[in-house]
């Protein structure tokens, strides 16, 4: 993960689900490029093209409920956005942010401190979450000790190595 | 302190003599499903794993064939190609084929590759499905099931259970599917999320284990880790009848702990619908009904409401009718072996005398994929789960949820209409 990350707020209410983060019809599509051309398309047909590199979704409770579609991250990491900011984030969508390495953070400070437009900068290592542009400063959920070690590993797959490493050893 | 059905099933398969709500775990699976769209993805992640040569077992993944089928286009005959290619090259047992599966939740009770005390874990939300039959079944995203399809293990945060107590008998034309509805009325779209929910009670007791299989289905629209029901007797015979795989049925214990116990009254419960735009926007179907609303379109299908008791209510509403002129009614049957009894039923032909298209069984319509997909300015009753801003098609529709009787009784008169009004009439 970046050492630090930084971009414009781009404000969501609650319960942004998985079939606005990426409508059914685009399901079939694996590329992460053409995913995030179409990011978030069933709740902001205008987000792919007014967001810039980096950008960070700031979101209500329930981010990324509904089905287990791991597209959902794909696209919006595909679209570049830097990382989501919410207050709660649905099981599945959570697993899977972590999994393909889209930056998440819980923090309800943040969410309701931030407006949109905001200047973010981020600090993954430490969830210090600084809005420039009111000079305020947040902290984020710490991630249960299990899952920050397969954040510092790298995600799932090198988790994935290792135990199958382990058992060929045996 | 006892545990609760959830936690002995995660123990047992995690080695282990007992486990505490927030412990992870990890869990060995019985069985790992995917579908073509979550295949399509873990597939190119397993590729990525090193050393990842083979799958766990090949014997206990599950790969159907469900969402964009028949192919929608070259790109959905792409992914589908994919699958079917690592199917054949891992000698997957268990490979459904357009035409010889169906929707995966239906296919997988049906072909006996559910059992109780089994855990389970899929590729797709609802897989939490097979609580019905007493197992631990959850949805993941793809690169979890990538890791199962060659771990055969998955790491599990033990869930606190929500025990749900439901008395009474239900009223004419009032099914699990209304239950189920009021009961995320109840909980709220995230109200059970990192949770389990523990189905118990008379009314449960009596529902038939398609019923179960409707309401544990569910689960997920209050955002719960999986739903559970115990095994009885029905749920049991069930299981027997499709496989000699033998199974350990577990129960709660009495002193188990729950977060929470919500008593749920169903003696008075009217046909419930829940209303654009989350499953949780749910009213009695005699406050929907105070004005006229209009439908374009009736779907009735999916791995909610897609199973032959479903088919049959339908046929009963709509035997010897017609739908309204200024609307369509998509039917998909569940499975291909729930095509094939409501063909020899002779329901097919009774739903398509009435003037519904009749569909291969499929996912397409209910996730806005195909084959059933709104336009502008549309609207839909809908047996199936979810009816989100765009869910069956365009952002600009709408998805009303309900039973399959509610949704037969408003394909007869094009607007959102009681079926119990519609009982009367025809008796």
């Amino acid at each position: 993960m970046e050492s630090k990350l930084s971009g414009h707020a781009h404000k969501f209410g609650k319960n942004v689900d998985t079939d606005v983060i990426i409508p059914g019809k685009y399901c079939n599509l694996v590329d992460p490029v053409e995913l995030g051309k179409h990011a978030l398309e069933g709740i902001d047909p205008e987000y792919v093209a007014t967001m810039k590199p980096g950008d960070i979704i700031v979101a209500d409770t329930n981010f990324g409920c509904g089905s287990s579609r791991e597209v959902a991250p794909i696209a919006i990491k595909g679209s570049g956005t830097g990382a989501v900011i919410a207050k709660t984030f649905a099981r599945i969508f959570y697993r899977n942010a972590l999994n393909i390495g889209l930056p998440i953070f819980e923090c309800p400070q943040a969410v309701e401190g931030i407006a949109p437009g905001d200047e973010i900068e981020i600090e993954p290592a430490t969830g210090i979450i600084r809005n420039l542009t009111k000079k305020a400063e947040y902290k984020a959920a710490e991630f249960p000790p299990f899952m920050q070690q397969l954040i510092d590993a790298g995600g799932l797959v090198p988790y994935v190595e290792s135990r199958l490493a382990n058992r060929s050893g045996k | 302190m006892g545990m609760t059905l959830t936690e002995k099933i995660l123990a047992r398969h995690a080695g282990v003599d007992r486990v505490e709500p927030g412990q992870i775990v990890n869990v060995n699976v019985d069985l790992v499903l995917a579908n073509e769209i979550s295949a399509a993805v873990a597939i190119g992640v397993m590729r990525g794993i090193k050393g990842a040569t083979t799958v766990f077992d090949r014997d206990k993944i599950a790969l159907v064939e469900d969402h964009f089928v028949p192919a929608k286009d070259t790109q959905s005959a792409k992914i589908a190609k994919l699958m079917k290619d690592f199917a054949i090259e891992h000698k997957i047992t268990h490979f459904y084929d357009v035409g010889r599966g169906g929707i995966e939740h239906v296919v997988l009770p049906e072909e006996g590759l559910v059992a109780p005390g089994e855990a389970i874990v899929g590729g797709d939300s609802h897989t939490c499905t097979y609580g019905a039959l007493g197992a631990f079944a959850t949805g993941m995203g793809s690169t979890d099931i990538a890791a199962a399809f060659v771990l055969g293990e998955v790491w599990i945060k033990v869930p606190s259970s929500i025990k749900i107590v439901y008395n009474g008998q239900l009223g004419p034309m009032v099914y699990a599917k209304d239950i189920m509805l009021r009961t995320v009325g109840e909980l709220g779209i995230d109200g059970a999320t990192y949770h389990a929910i523990e189905y118990h009670g008379t009314t449960v007791d009596e529902l038939s284990v398609t019923g179960r299989f409707t309401m544990a289905n569910m689960a997920i629209e209050a955002g719960a880790k999986n739903g559970i029901f115990h095994a009885d007797a029905k749920a049991i015979a069930f299981v027997e009848e499709r496989t000699d795989r033998a199974f350990i049925v577990e129960r709660s214990d009495d002193d188990a702990k729950y977060v929470r116990v919500i008593n749920i009254d169903v003696g008075s419960l009217e046909p419930q619908v829940a209303c654009p735009h989350t499953p949780d926007n749910v009213h009695p179907i005699s406050d929907v009904t105070r004005e006229d609303i209009f439908v374009d379109q009736v779907f009735i299908g999916s791995c909610t409401n897609g199973y032959l008791d479903d088919l049959r209510i339908a046929a009963k509403i709509l035997e010897g009718k017609k739908i309204a002129s200024n609307i369509r009614a998509i039917v998909n049957p569940g499975s291909q072996k729930v095509w094939m009894a409501a063909a020899s039923e002779g329901i097919l032909t009774t739903l398509a005398a009435a003037g519904c298209a009749v569909n291969t069984p499929g996912c397409g319509a209910c996730f806005g994929g195909h084959m059933g997909t709104l336009g502008d300015g549309e609207r839909a009753i809908s047996t199936t789960n979810r009816n989100y801003v765009g869910r069956m098609g365009s952002p600009k529709s709408e998805v009303y949820l309900a039973s399959p009787a509610t949704c037969a009784a408003s394909a007869l008169t094009g607007k959102i209409t009681d079926p119990r009004v519609v009982q009367t009439v025809l008796a």
